[in-house]
């Protein structure tokens, strides 16, 4: 709060304090169109879907009253086991390889050296492309008859069957082509985060006799810890409401979270309640692990000074 | 950019170093062709005859090359409505989100209210929202109001969840900003919507058009939205057009490879020429924790 420092509120004087001046009254109406479009068209929705999680009924007509009974019927649905099972392997394969790669490459990158420019722009082509997108060009090479990642695992010995016909397969696809996608936006914000740690201190720590591995470990993790912070809670929340991989890749035969809910609230419709359930379920669970980032590790998220 | 000297050693000898070097190169060479290979992949599928197209194994250079697979999209009446849509889409959406987010940011970063850390929190959040989580209540919602099937239920969804990157990185520039040129202006008698106006508008001209373009790239990259709230080829954006290109019941492999080609060169050239701007907006907040 930026106002902490006040001394104290006296009744309602402040409000009439924060509002009867000229600058203040200017900042709230300046804000209050995002607020309101935010509370409105997201706040208020997620409000919505907790309420019809609550209740049975279909996506037309909202039936009775009936506890948490959707989310025992969700749990105990083998296409949501299956749904958050895929999505917690899903993210934390995916987020682990894009950190680990994508610290290497923000490395073994910072430095000057002729062609920089163009390796930051190579890296952004992936990023900026429509995931789904993306998911339609890896599926035409995954595909068994035109493939060329199909025909050279199939040479290799790596696959016996058709890749996009195999779970597993699908699944390693899918971890493959996020990883493609943002492991090079993952070393972009490590490497702008080593950059902002002097090149002074790794002179001390060497003249100190500290060798790469300990200077690694003591200064650059230490000093990388709220750009790592950010970074990750970005790509695992990203990673958690994966849709349009397994979707479009999986062709709509791997099921995650996300795809549970889609499944069940827009295509068939059939277990409209239980979709509900599992959404507001994805709201709560995305929201305790951003709590957990935030209270627990001790990630910044304000931009006040 | 500043502190990069720090592990290139000169006492290393030459051969090392050459040895080190050459490495490095090869190491940034295949991190390169990797981002890039797939998209030079389907480009050569877009342009070779069927007949190669289904070659096993593969031909890795073009041999036999034709035009059909592009000419068969750009006679497609329904692909080049997608086009449209998606250009209309996510165009509306960038200019909303710029409008009302630069409005607020520098609110955010330059004016004194109470709650102001509640309302960047509010706003900041939406950026974790699982969007499947409001699909069911906004199609219910878009229903009623008659919205759904028409740009406005993509654009409203796509508004919201791209107003907190929008909002993020405005505030990240306004904060840069001097101070004593909007604090002349007011000495002039100028209000503060007039200061943010006529001094504060043309000076984050660069910040704007950088918060312009990631707003874009991530509206055009729209999949779930649009696929929930658009069912007609007169509405229906790129994304939802393109998995199922040409016909349900077969997939024209060619087509469809030219088809994403298409959608994502402007997004390539996009990022070529401003490669440096995305990478500083990106990084905005990130590194400052």
């Amino acid at each position: 709060m930026t106002t902490a420092a006040k001394p104290q509120r006296r009744g309602v004087g402040w409000l009439k304090e924060e509002f009867g001046n000229p600058e203040r009254r200017t900042a709230y109406i300046m804000v209050l169109p995002v607020f309101v479009i935010v509370l409105a068209v997201a706040f208020y929705p997620v409000a919505d879907a907790i309420w019809l999680s609550l209740h049975g009924g279909t996506p037309t007509i909202t039936g009775s009253f009936v506890g948490v009974q959707n989310y025992v019927n969700m749990f105990e649905n083998p296409d949501f086991q299956s749904g958050l099972v895929n999505t917690i392997i899903f993210t934390v394969a995916s987020v682990t390889i894009e950190l680990v790669v994508g610290m290497a490459i923000a490395l073994a990158i910072n430095r000057s050296f002729r062609g920089r420019g163009l390796v930051r722009a190579a890296v952004l082509i992936p990023w900026a492309f429509p995931t789904v997108i993306s998911a339609t060009m890896w599926r035409l090479m995954f595909q068994d008859q035109v493939g060329v990642i199909s025909y050279v695992a199939h040479a290799l010995g790596l696959v016996s069957h058709p890749i996009l016909s195999d779970q597993t397969l699908l699944m390693i696809a899918c971890v493959i082509v996020d990883a493609w996608k943002t492991t090079p936006f993952m070393a972009l914000l490590l490497l702008a985060g080593l950059q902002t740690i002097p090149g002074d201190v790794y002179e001390a720590a060497r003249v100190d006799g500290a060798n790469a591995i300990q200077r690694f470990i003591r200064i650059t993790l230490p000093l990388l810890k709220p750009t790592m912070l950010v970074a990750l809670l970005f790509r695992i929340l990203d990673a958690y409401r994966v849709f349009d991989l397994f979707w479009v890749l999986g062709g709509q035969q791997l099921e995650s979270l996300s795809t549970f809910v889609y499944q069940s609230v827009r295509v068939s419709q059939l277990q409209f309640p239980e979709g509900n359930a599992a959404a507001v379920f994805i709201f709560i669970s995305a929201l305790l692990i951003a709590l957990f980032f935030i209270k627990v590790l001790g990630m910044q998220t304000s931009t006040e000074e | 950019m500043s502190s990069t000297s720090t592990t290139v050693p000169k006492r290393k000898r030459g051969g090392t170093l050459r040895l080190n070097m050459v490495l490095f190169y090869l190491f940034v060479t295949l991190f390169v062709l990797v981002s890039v290979a797939p998209l030079l992949w389907v480009f050569k599928m877009s342009i070779v005859t069927k007949t190669e197209l289904f070659a096993s194994p593969p031909t890795f250079l073009p041999q036999h090359t034709t035009g059909s697979h592009w000419h068969t999209i750009f006679a497609n009446r329904d692909f080049l409505l997608a086009l449209r849509n998606s250009v209309i889409i996510a165009g509306i959406t960038t200019i909303i989100c710029l409008f009302f987010g630069s409005i607020a940011a520098y609110a955010i970063a330059r004016l004194r209210f109470r709650f102001k850390s509640t309302v960047l929190t509010f706003i900041l959040a939406v950026a974790f929202f699982p969007q499947v989580a409001i699909i069911a209540p906004l199609f219910k919602q878009f229903s009623d109001i008659g919205l759904i099937n028409t740009y406005w239920a993509a654009i409203i969804a796509d508004t919201v969840f791209a107003l907190p990157l929008t909002v993020w990185l405005l505030v990240a520039f306004f904060k840069e900003l001097p101070k004593d040129l909007e604090e002349a202006a007011r000495v002039d008698g100028a209000t503060t919507l007039q200061a943010f106006r006529k001094v504060i508008v043309p000076l984050a001209a660069p910040g704007v058009f950088t918060a312009a373009i990631l707003t874009f790239i991530q509206a055009w990259g729209d999949y779930l939205f649009a696929l929930t709230f658009l069912f007609t080829s007169s509405t229906q954006p790129v994304t939802v057009v393109i998995p199922n290109f040409a016909g349900i019941h077969t997939i024209d492999y060619g087509a469809q490879a030219a088809a994403a080609v298409v959608v994502t060169v402007p997004l390539v050239i996009l990022v070529l020429i401003f490669q440096r701007r995305i990478v500083s907006g990106l990084t905005a907040g990130a590194v400052k924790g």
